[in-house]
């Protein structure tokens, strides 16, 4: 790991160990929301691609800043929700109101007569169809969050990375990655530079 | 140099004092000249500096009535439900009430990270973790009553629908089985988005951690959580669509609850206004317990700057809104029995301000609609230690509530033969006070190694995060200087 605490020395070669490492990302801090803000829309017109900016807070229109496009999460959440409420309702059916044949004895329906009441009627069975559209739906949802976000993921070469550790605090990160087609080692450290980073940081890939 | 407004206002020294004299500069939600880094060090320092002795004196007093808990449950399992004060015409005594009482508690949580949330009500960010946590614990106290009440435990499992060798499924129309999927989806629910809006403080705390075991364990529940922009975008539409999921499960549940009563022909019971007149009673009680554990919590932990005046003062009203509801709901009834001409009705609410559990209904009007009518008075909402004394007499009320409800309607039944007076054991007593020892140790648990407060959320609403810099003298509020793109009301995009 090479740190720098200034940035004019960011485009030194780094030493030791490092220099022969893979790089795996640039880091530049910022210490405000409208600092980071800019720097983004800078590194967006640049046409940079594999890139981020972390921050401990979400920052409200920084999708705009980034060029990033709405998520299809609300999707996920619908299917799951509709998936539920077609089970809850298969169930209820199912259990109450059918008598299917021998196969599989113990899961076959049975049919309580109450008072007199239809075997299946939807108003009585409308809370259990509810409660399981909103079960699967919210579930559907988490694993949707983590699914799209690739999480959980415990190892990262970021988490070794010095400024990393205030990006979950105070402090704002642009990050590009060496996967990006236009990063190079020290042209996008002379680029960082040019937005006003408070700190530059080379990530290499863990050995 | 004309706005006087402005010179005035610049003489009161505190921010809240200041939103009195001039309503649209309400008082900051952060006080004091916070930034992302002290706020950070304020919460992170509850759990990463050492555990505070008070801690552990709590801590030992709640553990105690909590082996009451055990013991009683134990005592339970082996003998059977006859320990217990319930008889043949009182079936339903003190595990419903509780049952009752504890659901109730927890809706006031999810009010606050659900439907405060939809409603862009900023100020919950200060509370609203361990709001959240007050449900998941107050809905782990509730389980337990339905659960040790069907006597055999081991036959627990009849609850669920699974095949048997029976051959037999639960009734799907009946409100018992409702409630079992009502109370279960609300733990599951309420519990992973409690554990999704931790996520990014768990984060904070695995960064900031010393010791390399709770980097690790931190690190672990962190899931690898780093603040990336995208995550972020995500993990806001998932806030926002959880929301929208809770809301109506909240209000679903209490009705559920209700409907075990509603659905039932016995007199006091059988009203169509038990739904409404349950949820609102569920806020009421709940926001009571809120304030109960925030007015104490933020003077030990020294939160005083991000629980501040202006969320006591919110709290204290919609505990009062919610608590003049349930005094509507109260005076309905009574109208209700009177103008059916229904003889056993109007016998069942003169029986409760009249009968033999007189003290009861009075001891619930007492501290359910008297005592919070002094919340109007700004000067009492403005004293903290009369709210908490308000909040905790509410939290009696709306027990003694229940116990109105399911003791005095059962106790004289249709049969005068059959009329009986219930009273609690000793197995009742200790369990109702082994539910609370269970409550508080998890709470304490919660305050020592979780954040208390969700950082990153209380961030958002810092004029920090909005591109203006302290010092600032009021709430922030979008104006037409601000950049288009730091203006609030992004949350959708």
């Amino acid at each position: 790991m090479v740190d720098y605490d200034s940035p004019e020395q960011a485009t030194d070669e780094p030493t030791g160990q490092a220099a022969a490492a893979r790089p795996y990302a640039w880091v530049a801090e910022f210490t405000s929301v409208a600092d980071v803000m800019r720097a983004a829309e800078r590194v967006r017109d640049a046409n940079y691609s594999v890139w981020d900016v972390h921050s401990p807070l979400p920052i409200h229109g920084i999708n705009r800043c980034m060029g990033l496009r709405p998520t299809i999460l609300p999707w996920i959440t619908l299917s799951h929700g509709l998936v539920g409420a077609g089970l809850g309702l298969l169930m209820v059916w199912w259990i109450n109101a059918t008598t299917a044949p021998g196969w599989l004895p113990n899961v076959q329906g049975y049919q309580f007569l109450a008072s007199g009441k239809p075997l299946f009627s939807l108003p009585a069975n409308i809370p259990v169809i509810f409660e399981m559209t909103i079960l699967f739906a919210a579930i559907g949802t988490l694993l949707g969050l983590l699914g799209l976000n690739k999480l959980p993921m415990l190892s990262n070469p970021l988490h070794q990375s010095r400024l990393m550790r205030r990006a979950t605090a105070d402090r704002f990160l642009v990050v590009i990655d060496a996967e990006d087609p236009q990063f190079d080692r020290v042209g996008t450290a002379e680029f960082l530079k040019t937005l006003g980073p408070t700190a530059l940081e080379l990530v290499v890939e863990d050995s | 140099m004309a706005t006087s407004t402005a010179d005035s206002i610049d003489r009161v020294a505190d921010p809240w004092e200041r939103q009195r004299y001039e309503p649209s500069h309400r008082a900051p939600l952060v006080l004091g000249d916070h930034d992302f880094t002290s706020v950070t060090d304020v919460v992170t320092g509850i759990t990463l500096r050492p555990t505070p002795p008070l801690w552990y004196v709590a801590f030992s007093i709640s553990l105690a009535m909590l082996s009451l808990l055990v013991v009683t449950t134990a005592y339970l399992f082996l003998t059977g439900v006859g320990v217990w004060g319930n008889n043949n015409t009182v079936g339903w005594g003190f595990p419903i009430i509780n049952f009752v009482f504890w659901v109730g508690i927890g809706h006031a949580g999810t009010l606050i990270s659900a439907i405060l949330f939809l409603l862009r009500q900023n100020w919950r960010t200060g509370i609203n973790r361990f709001a959240e946590a007050m449900t998941i614990f107050a809905v782990c106290c509730a389980a337990i009553f339905p659960g040790i009440h069907v006597g055999r435990i081991w036959l627990v499992l009849w609850l669920a629908p699974y095949p048997t060798e029976l051959a037999m499924w639960p009734n799907a129309r009946s409100p018992l089985f409702w409630d079992v999927f009502a109370v279960g989806t609300y733990a599951t629910v309420s519990l992973l988005f409690w554990y999704m809006g931790m996520v990014p403080d768990l984060a904070t705390l695995r960064d900031r951690a010393k010791s390399r075991v709770a980097q690790m364990l931190y690190g672990f529940f962190a899931l690898g959580w780093n603040g990336s922009s995208r995550h972020w975008l995500r993990f806001e539409k998932a806030y926002l669509l959880l929301a929208a999921l809770a809301t109506p499960l909240v209000l679903s549940v209490h009705s559920v609850v209700s409907f075990d009563f509603a659905t039932s022909q016995i007199p006091g019971w059988h009203t169509t206004i038990f739904p409404p007149y349950f949820v609102a009673g569920a806020v009421f009680g709940g926001f009571a317990m809120v304030l109960a554990l925030a007015i104490p919590s933020r003077q030990w932990f020294g939160l005083h700057d991000l629980i501040t005046p202006r969320h006591i003062d919110n709290m204290a009203k919609v505990m009062l809104a919610t608590g003049l509801i349930v005094a509507y709901a109260y005076s309905v009834e009574f109208f209700t029995a009177w103008y059916s001409q229904h003889h056993y009705e109007q016998f069942v609410f003169m029986n409760r301000p009249l009968g033999p559990y007189w003290w009861a209904f009075w001891i619930m009007v007492t501290c359910n609609v008297a005592a919070p009518q002094l919340l109007w008075l700004p000067a009492v909402r403005r004293r903290i230690w009369f709210v908490f004394a308000i909040a905790v007499l509410v939290n009696v009320g709306m027990w003694f509530e229940r116990f109105v409800i399911v003791v005095t309607s059962l106790h004289r039944d249709f049969l005068p033969s059959s009329w009986t007076l219930f009273a609690p054991t000793w197995v009742d007593l200790t369990m109702l006070v082994g539910s609370f020892g269970l409550f508080f140790t998890l709470f304490l648990l919660f305050c020592r190694f979780l954040p208390m407060v969700a950082m990153a959320e209380v961030k958002t609403v810092m004029p920090q995060a909005h591109g203006i810099e302290p010092p600032i003298r009021f709430d922030y509020q979008p104006g037409p200087d601000t950049p288009k793109e730091l203006r609030r009301g992004h949350w959708f995009t």
